[in-house]
């Protein structure tokens, strides 16, 4: 019946902050994390990794592992049916090592038992006969010409430069150096593990994972196999964080494979030692910078050289050298650029994937280089940065024009607005640097602020075809909605249904499994979803509020094309009058598939110029820390930030996308490092490999500017990486900041993360500069 | 059959028997493996993330450095049965302290022991007293606005 009545409002639709509909079981320990997978008669599968750093595999005995009681299966690369490599861009690691092994823990075989402990005692009971190779360590080396090549493909995976403009104009001003970042790794707390099932006549595999990226796997596994996509249905295994670490094959095609093998559901599971080992880190790299600026601070040429160790295989590292290369110039405007970078193959441990890809490298060096550029030429931090501010329709070096909102200016005079926070030195002394030991007495303890900005690339780049696909079913007046997004955490079921919610006027919201039946939603990376599968829940959402209005519009006779959803009405916009949705669509069941596309991009070309990358968002962070320059120890008092976030979807879920990012900026500025030694990770656990804890954490003061983007399907941007990229050389910019105000030395931080010598030398003099 | 390995173990109020158990086996992987209370998670086995979290005769212990055959005469008090803590699950839902999950029960275990000793705790206790427990996903706001909003709920409760 209708009637006109006063508006209805839709409860937990978009910009509201419902509870994550995963909330509650996760919160009383009862979500299954892919590790809590225990199938009855699953057997153990355990991998075994290369102890070289580089070796020509002589043999392989698998004999006295396959006596062993209770063992069910050894496989080798002899073992794969399929296509022998797997990788996201090129195809070039070795399922399996069969001829050379190019890093420490590298895979060799692995085994199906019937417990853990009997897999670990089979592998152990594997012979293998190595002869040793001269490992490639040095990335600069691995570049030269004539360097040994450790690869059939080479060493170099990707050599791009950018030019544009007059690379010879230079400045009254000019400022250069070299910049380190160590390995960082994702550290997610879930570690890698996965079951798989497999089809009783041995001819499919189910296989129930923690990633990121479900049709791509299986793409990869399914080739290894030699199986159809088809015959390899994957499903989301509950994901306990991600970070860019699952993007890439870790167990999936051995534990596929295995089950395969045995006719067995098998299931395996890393320990942390063997996450180090099994997926791809954060490319440590060298950065070299020259900025030229007019002698009132404005950029007219930055000069630069990226050298990224990608480690043995190939990853995503030409991606991220693109994105590195790419934001050279940071959120400022800069008419000329001379770029090259390059990214190699050596002997360490595989590089890809980190949230921030290559920009965050990109960002620290950019950053150091504004506020030396900023001290050379008399001017504070912000204003040398306001100068240069980038703005929507400035062209970038790539020459691609910038059409997002481009908030820049809003974002540095939100931060210069922000009040100072309080001393804390003399209340809880575990606020002081190095903590509740009382190691630092106050008054050695000295206060610096610093600042960094950032833009990012949203969504992926350089002609690949990126899209994403829902399906929404409606039924009983219920929807339910299907996608294979990958939910690691970050909160995309719970905008998700918000969407359905504010588009259909319906609160009754179901979500069906994350699997592979239905189309891809492409990878829960690149700041992408919310744009991406929220597009595509967006777009398919309104494909049924067409039938909705058609159904209606076909049984009262009015005009479909007047009607509209408000809150959860439905409202025939000629006379106002308003209809519960409830009531349109009693009886009414609607089944619709929709792909997103975002538009296209292209390659960079040898010049690199090209529209590479999709849109951008804009960030930048404001650090408080408190150093004892004597010892070196730092205490990060208070970060604020001023993120550009289009429109905030689900305000909570930003904030913890802020907080939880800021947090891994702080990481890596502080203590995140991989350390190797000949190949070796001298630190692969939690004990050694600090990551920050609640008591490292300081207060964040968020900001967010809210400027729908109108290429944004719903004018939102992603959030989840710039947190982490601009809040590191915050950091360094404010430990900077101290340095001078306690010793009057202008040496500066060049590396993160920075060590305690390097904050002494660097105040002290000594070589940190 | 009787093996002399086997051992009875008092959880959540409920006392079993574990039978086959690895000499050595850890609290935390006979919680997971063989009685399937798999609340409790492995995030580095080493005592450094504190996801293991649990209650051994009311103290707070990292379940992956107990050794599960010395709680024999204990009472251990997983996320599964803690029922003093449903309040506490609800605010980290509320405030947005939960994404991931993984850390999500040691760390409301972690909360729930430390709430019990402290009525009116301001976020520097919060952080002092949660330390052992690591977080990757959240940045730990939103899980010291849980805990001081339980406080606060059950102080107003309480008069
Ligand atoms: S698993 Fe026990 S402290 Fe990490
Ligand atoms: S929510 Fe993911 S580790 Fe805490």
């Amino acid at each position: 019946m209708s009637q006109t009545i006063t508006r209805s409002e839709i409860r937990h639709g978009i910009g509201s902050s419902p509870t994550r509909p995963d909330g509650a079981a996760k919160a009383a320990g009862e979500y299954a994390f892919s590790s809590d997978l225990f199938p009855d008669e699953a057997l153990f599968g355990v991998t075994l990794r290369s102890p070289h750093q580089h070796a020509r595999i002589i043999s392989i005995d698998t004999s006295k592992a396959l006596a062993i009681a209770g063992v069910f299966a050894v496989v080798t690369a002899d073992d794969v049916p399929g296509k022998a490599t797997y990788g996201l861009i090129a195809s070039d690691q070795p399922v399996f090592a069969s001829d050379v092994v190019r890093y420490i823990g590298e895979p060799v075989a692995a085994v199906a038992a019937i417990d853990e402990e009997t897999s670990r005692r089979a592998c152990a009971a594997i012979v293998v006969v190595y002869e040793p190779l001269e490992p490639l360590v040095d990335a600069e080396l691995a570049c030269q010409e004539g360097a040994a090549s450790i690869h059939p493909d080479g060493n170099i995976i990707r050599h791009q430069h950018v030019l544009h403009g007059d690379p010879t104009v230079k400045g009254d001003v000019v400022v250069e150096h070299e910049y380190v970042i160590g390995m960082q790794d994702q550290a997610f707390l879930g570690l890698e593990a996965a079951v798989a099932f497999p089809d009783e006549d041995g001819g499919g595999v189910d296989c129930h994972v923690a990633t990121q990226w479900l049709h791509e796997d299986r793409a990869q596994v399914a080739a290894c196999l030699g199986l159809a996509e088809e015959s390899v249905r994957l499903t989301l295994g509950g994901v306990g964080g991600a970070f860019g670490g699952r993007e890439d094959i870790s167990l999936q095609v051995h534990v596929c494979l295995l089950a395969l093998t045995c006719g067995k559901p098998v299931r395996m599971h890393y320990d942390r030692v063997e996450s180090f080992l099994g997926h791809v880190h954060r490319h440590p790299a060298k950065i070299w910078m020259r900025h030229h600026a007019t002698s009132d601070g404005r950029l007219v040429n930055i000069e630069a050289r990226f050298l990224f160790d990608g480690g043995a295989y190939a990853s995503t590292s030409s991606a991220v050298l693109v994105n590195a290369v790419t934001h050279t110039q940071g959120p400022y405007q800069c008419p000329n650029a001379v770029v090259e970078g390059i990214v190699v193959r050596t002997n360490n441990l595989p590089c890809g994937a980190m949230r921030g890809f290559g920009v965050v490298q990109a960002c620290f060096a950019h950053e150091q280089q504004m506020d030396r550029l900023a001290e050379k030429c008399g001017l504070s931090p912000l204003e040398l940065r306001r100068r240069n501010a980038m703005h929507t329709g400035d062209t970038l070096v790539t020459g691609q024009v910038v059409e997002s909102v481009a908030p820049v200016t809003e974002c540095i005079d939100n931060l210069a607005a922000l009040p100072m926070p309080g001393s804390t030195v003399g209340t809880h002394s575990y606020l002081l640097p190095g903590g509740a030991g009382n190691t630092t007495r106050s008054d050695n303890v000295h206060r610096g602020v610093g600042w960094a900005f950032a833009i990012k690339n949203l969504m992926y780049s350089e002609g690949f075809d990126d899209f994403s696909s829902a399906r929404c079913r409606l039924e009983d007046g219920r929807i339910t909605l299907k996608f294979a997004t990958a939910e690691v955490g970050q909160g995309f079921i719970t905008i998700a249904a918000q969407i359905a919610r504010t588009v259909l006027g319906i609160e009754a919201v179901d979500l069906d499994t994350i699997d592979t039946n239905v189309g891809s939603a492409g990878s829960t990376s690149a700041s992408r979803q919310t744009w991406m599968s929220g597009g595509a829940v967006d777009a398919v959402c309104r494909v049924v509020r067409e039938r909705i209005f058609e159904h209606h519009a076909a049984a009262s006779g009015c005009n479909p094309l007047a009607l509209a959803v408000e809150g959860t009405d439905l409202v025939d916009t000629t006379t106002s009058e308003r209809t519960p949705i409830e009531e349109v669509v009693r009886g009414l069941t609607i089944d619709e598939e929709v792909v997103y596309r975002h538009r296209a991009t292209v390659h960079l070309d040898e010049r690199g110029q090209g529209n590479c990358h999709t849109a951008f968002a804009f960030v930048g962070h404001r650090a408080v820390v408190d150093v004892d320059v004597e010892l070196g120890l730092v205490r990060v008092v208070e970060i604020a930030t001023a993120q550009d976030v289009g429109r905030a979807l689900n305000p909570l879920s930003v904030t913890g996308q802020i907080e939880g990012g800021i947090a891994q900026g702080l990481g890596l500025a502080l203590m995140e490092e991989i350390i190797q030694e000949d190949g070796r990770i001298k630190n692969p656990s939690f004990t050694d490999y600090l990551i920050p804890t609640i008591a490292d954490m300081p207060p964040v003061v968020a900001h967010l500017i809210e400027i729908p983007d109108p290429q944004a399907p719903l004018g939102a941007k992603g959030v989840g990486e710039p947190p982490t990229i601009s809040s590191t050389p915050a950091i360094i910019a404010a430990i900077n900041d101290a340095i001078v105000n306690a010793t009057g030395s202008t040496q500066k931080i060049h590396r993160v993360p920075v060590r305690p010598l390097d904050i002494v030398e660097a105040a002290y003099g000594g070589t940190a500069d | 059959m009787n093996d002399d390995r086997d051992f009875m173990l008092t959880v959540n109020g409920t006392t079993v028997e574990i039978r086959g158990a690895a000499p050595g086996a850890s609290l935390l992987s006979v919680l997971r493996e063989h009685l399937g209370l798999t609340g409790a998670k492995g995030a580095c086995e080493e005592g450094e993330c504190g996801s293991c979290s649990v209650l051994v005769d009311d103290s707070l212990v990292c379940s992956c450095l107990v050794l599960a055959a010395s709680a024999v005469h204990a009472h251990v008090t997983t996320i599964e049965g803690l029922t003093q803590s449903r309040d506490v699950q609800a605010a980290f839902v509320e405030c947005g302290a939960v994404q991931c999950g993984f850390c999500t029960p040691g760390l409301i275990v972690a909360a729930t022991d430390f709430l019990a000793q402290t009525s009116d705790p301001d976020p520097d206790d919060i952080r002092e007293a949660l330390a052992g427990n690591l977080c990757r996903c959240t940045g730990y706001g939103r899980i010291i606005e849980a805990v001081v909003s339980v406080a606060r709920e059950r102080r107003g409760a309480a008069t």
